[in-house]
C-alpha cells in the first residue's frame, strides 16, 4: 500500500470550520511533530506501508491532512473543491504534485464540493462518500462517473463528525466500523443492507476517532484510548497498533486524516 | 397548486436517497409524483427519476426545493449542466478532448447561466474565465498554460441559424454558387446589403487578390472605398505591390492597363515599385511622401481605411508592410475582424479561405472567383449567410460600383 502524506511544519490552531477546532486551545508544535514522526514509522515499520511525502506550505495548517486532498484513482486525480475558502489554497500543491508524478488531473465543476479520501471510502466492491457538512452529493455523481463504480452517498448529520472518514472505517471486505449517531436512518440502514460484518463503535471512543484509522490488512493504526474497541478487533484477529495524536484531534483529525491512500 | 418538477440521478435505490426524498416531501407537507424513473442495470450504472412536487403555496414549494436540493434533486432547469473545463497544462496545448467550435453563435453554461462565446471562430477552442464568467474563443497557439478551457461537450449549445427566417433577399439567395443564375440580379442583392449595413453602421470587409489589377479592376475598387463601403482590407503583397505599380508606371505584371500593351523591360516595374516604397519606409509614408498618387492603396490612406497585408513565402520584396510571421499576420486579421458585418472576398483562394476561417456564420459572406472550386470551398463551410459568384472579378466589381454609386444609379 502507498500513502501520502504532509509534515506538520505549518500545522496548528488557526482558524475554526469544525467543532473541535478552538483558536484559545493551540496546538503544541513540537508535540504534533513527535505524534506525526511516530505515525509515520509506524506505518512504514510495522503496516510495510510505502509512504510519499508532500511538501507541506506556510499559510495552510491543514495541508497536514491529506485525505482531504482529492481522489487518486487508476491514473487519475481528482483534485477536491473545498467547502471552506481557507483550506482552497491546498489544492494547486496536490494537483502540482499529482501532475508531476504523470497522474490525469481532473476537476469537478467548482460548485461541486468535494473532499476526496476524506468522504469517500471503499469497502468491499462498494464506494461509500459522505454528504452534507462538506462534500455536495452532487460530487458523488460525477465522481461515480469518472470511476464507473457504484457510490452510495451517506448524509452526515452530525457536526462533530464532519468527514465520512471520521464515523465510518473499512476493515476489510466485509467488515466496517462505524458511528451510528453520524448517520441518519436512511445511511445506517444501507450500511446494514451491504456491509455483513458492521461495528459500531461508542460515543465515547468514536469521540476519540476510534473510526479515523489506517488498516492494512490485519493491522489498524489507530489513536489510543479506544480500550473496549481494541478488546473487540483483536479477537476478530486484528491487530491495533496505538498512537498518541492528540495534538491532530485539535483540528479534527487523526490517523486517517494524516494519510492518503495512492495505491 | 404551485408545483415544480425536479429530477434526481445517481446510485439513488441502492443509497436510498430516491425514498428520502420522497419521504421528506411529504414530511415537509406537500405531494409528489413520480413522472419516470429509470433504474441501472449493472451496479455501476446510475438510475434516473423526475418528479413533480406539488405544494399548497408558493412558499412551502419553495421550502420543499431548498429542503430536497440538499440531496441532489434539482429542479429541471436548473439541472443543466454546467460546461467541463480543464486546465491547460502548457502554453500552447489544449488539454485532451477539448470542444472545437464552429463558426456558429455558441453558448456555454458556466455558474448556472448561459454566456455566449465572444469572437465566434471555427476550429479554436473556448476559454473560460471563472472570476468574470466571460467565455471566448481562442485559437491553438494562443492558449496559456492554466487557462480553464472547454472539454467534452456538455453545457454547450450552438445556435443553428437555419432556424431563422430570412429577413432579406441575400439571405434567402445564398449559400449557393451560381454559375448559371442572373448575375445581375446576385450583384444588385449584394450592393443593397452592403447599404443596408452602412446604414447600420456596420464595417465592411474586403479580401482581394492581385487578379483584381491585372483584370483592370483596381478602378472600381477605388469608386468603393471612396464611397464608404470598405473599412477594411485584407490581402498579400501580391494585390499592395502591383496596384502601386500600377500607380507608379501605368502597369500591373509589366502590362499596360489603359493600352494592353507590355512594357519593354516591364518585368521591371514591380520591383522598382517594391523598391521605392521601401525606400520610403511604408505605404502610407509613401503616400505622404507624394510618391503614389493613386490606386487601391491611395485611397486606404486617405480614407483611413485599415488593412492587413499578410505575406507568403512567394512574395517579392516583400513589401515594408507586409507581415512575414503568418501566425501574427491571423491573429492581427483576428482582432480586425471582430466587428465586421459583411464581407466581401474576391480573386484570392489564400487569403478568402484565411479570412472565411476567422468570420463567425453571422457575418454575410460573398465570395467572388473566377475557379468554382474556390467559391465552393468557402460556400460550403456552412455559412448560413454565404453567396458565391463564378465570374471574372472586373465586370463584377464595375456593377457592383455601379450600384453602390449614389450618382449613377441605373
Amino acid at each position: 500500500m502507498r500513502l501520502l502524506m504532509c509534515s506538520p511544519d505549518y500545522y496548528g490552531i488557526e482558524y475554526e470550520i469544525n467543532p473541535w477546532m478552538n483558536r484559545g486551545r493551540p496546538a503544541d508544535g513540537r508535540l504534533a511533530r513527535e505524534q506525526w514522526n511516530r505515525l509515520h514509522r509506524l506505518l512504514r515499520e510495522e503496516l510495510a506501508a510505502e509512504v510519499e511525502t508532500i511538501v507541506p506550505a506556510p499559510g495552510l495548517p491543514d495541508m497536514v491532512f491529506t485525505a482531504n486532498a482529492g481522489l487518486a484513482w487508476n491514473g487519475k486525480f481528482i483534485v477536491s473543491n473545498f467547502r471552506h475558502e481557507v483550506r482552497r489554497g491546498e489544492a494547486p500543491h496536490y494537483e502540482a504534485w499529482f501532475s508531476e508524478c504523470g497522474y490525469d488531473i481532473l476537476r469537478l465543476p467548482e460548485e461541486c464540493y468535494f473532499e476526496g479520501e476524506g468522504d469517500l471510502l471503499k469497502c468491499g466492491d462498494t464506494w461509500f462518500a459522505g454528504y452534507h457538512t462538506r462534500s455536495d452529493i452532487r460530487s458523488h455523481q460525477k465522481v461515480a462517473e469518472i470511476i464507473e463504480q457504484e457510490i452510495l452517498s451517506l448524509e452526515l448529520t452530525n457536526d462533530w463528525f464532519y468527514h465520512l472518514d471520521t464515523c465510518f472505517c473499512p476493515l476489510s471486505r466485509d467488515q466496517a466500523l462505524f458511528y451510528p449517531a453520524a448517520f441518519d436512518s436512511y445511511a445506517r440502514k444501507v450500511l446494514e443492507n451491504h456491509i455483513p460484518n458492521l461495528i459500531p463503535v461508542l460515543g465515547q471512543e468514536a469521540a476519540r476517532f476510534a473510526c479515523n484509522a489506517v488498516v492494512v490488512g490485519s493491522k489498524i493504526a489507530i489513536n489510543d484510548g479506544c480500550l473496549k474497541l481494541r478488546t473487540k478487533l483483536e479477537s476478530a484477529g486484528f491487530t491495533l497498533l496505538e498512537t498518541p495524536l492528540g495534538e491532530f484531534i485539535k483540528a479534527g483529525g487523526s490517523a486517517k486524516c494524516l494519510v492518503l491512500n495512492i495505491g | 397548486m404551485p408545483q415544480s418538477i425536479v429530477q434526481i440521478s445517481g446510485h439513488i435505490i441502492d443509497s436510498l436517497i430516491l425514498p428520502k426524498v420522497l419521504d421528506l416531501i411529504i414530511k415537509l407537507g406537500a405531494e409528489f409524483e413520480i413522472l419516470d424513473i429509470q433504474v441501472g442495470h449493472r451496479r455501476a450504472d446510475r438510475s434516473y427519476a423526475r418528479i413533480q412536487v406539488d405544494a399548497a403555496t408558493p412558499e412551502l414549494l419553495e421550502r420543499v426545493l431548498a429542503k430536497i436540493k440538499e440531496h441532489g434533486a434539482l429542479p429541471v432547469e436548473a439541472e443543466e449542466e454546467s460546461v467541463e473545463v480543464q486546465p491547460a497544462a502548457t502554453d500552447g496545448i489544449f488539454p485532451d478532448h477539448f470542444y472545437a467550435t464552429t463558426n456558429l453563435p455558441t453558448w456555454v453554461r458556466v455558474k448556472e447561466r448561459w454566456i455566449e462565446v465572444e469572437g465566434a471562430e471555427m476550429d479554436c477552442g473556448i476559454r473560460v474565465d471563472l472570476k468574470t464568467v466571460r467565455a471566448e474563443c481562442v485559437p491553438i497557439h494562443r492558449v496559456k498554460q492554466g487557462d480553464w478551457v472547454v472539454v467534452g461537450h456538455r453545457g454547450v449549445k450552438i445556435l443553428p441559424m437555419e432556424r431563422r427566417v430570412p429577413r432579406e433577399a441575400f439571405e434567402f439567395m445564398s449559400s449557393s454558387v451560381s454559375t448559371e443564375q442572373p448575375k445581375g440580379l446576385l450583384i444588385r442583392e449584394i450592393a443593397e446589403s452592403m447599404k443596408r449595413t452602412r446604414a447600420e453602421n456596420g464595417r465592411i470587409l474586403v479580401v482581394a487578390g492581385p487578379g483584381l489589377v491585372h483584370t483592370g479592376a483596381s478602378r472600381y475598387l477605388v469608386e468603393i472605398i471612396e464611397n464608404d463601403y470598405v473599412q477594411i482590407l485584407f490581402a498579400g503583397n501580391g494585390l499592395a505591390v502591383h496596384d502601386i505599380e500600377t500607380a507608379l508606371y501605368g502597369t500591373s505584371l509589366g502590362v499596360y492597363l489603359e493600352k494592353t500593351m507590355r512594357a519593354s523591360e516591364g518585368h521591371e516595374h514591380h520591383l522598382w515599385a517594391i523598391n521605392a516604397v521601401r525606400k520610403a519606409g511604408s505605404i502610407r509614408q509613401a503616400v505622404e511622401q507624394g510618391l503614389i498618387r493613386r490606386g487601391i492603396f491611395y485611397s486606404c490612406v486617405k480614407k483611413g481605411v485599415d488593412f492587413v497585408l499578410a505575406g507568403s513565402i512567394r512574395d517579392d520584396g516583400p513589401l515594408p508592410d507586409v507581415i512575414t510571421d503568418t501566425l501574427k499576420a491571423q491573429d492581427l486579421m483576428r482582432d480586425k475582424v471582430r466587428d465586421v458585418k459583411f464581407a466581401l472576398m474576391m480573386a484570392t483562394t489564400l487569403h478568402a479561405i484565411a479570412t472565411g476561417n476567422l468570420l463567425p456564420a453571422t457575418v454575410k459572406t460573398v465570395c467572388v472567383d473566377i475557379n468554382p472550386a474556390v467559391v465552393t470551398k468557402l460556400t460550403d463551410r456552412g455559412t448560413f449567410q454565404a453567396m458565391g459568384l463564378v465570374t471574372d472579378v472586373e465586370p463584377f466589381l464595375r456593377e457592383l460600383s455601379q450600384y453602390l454609386n449614389p450618382t449613377t444609379r441605373p
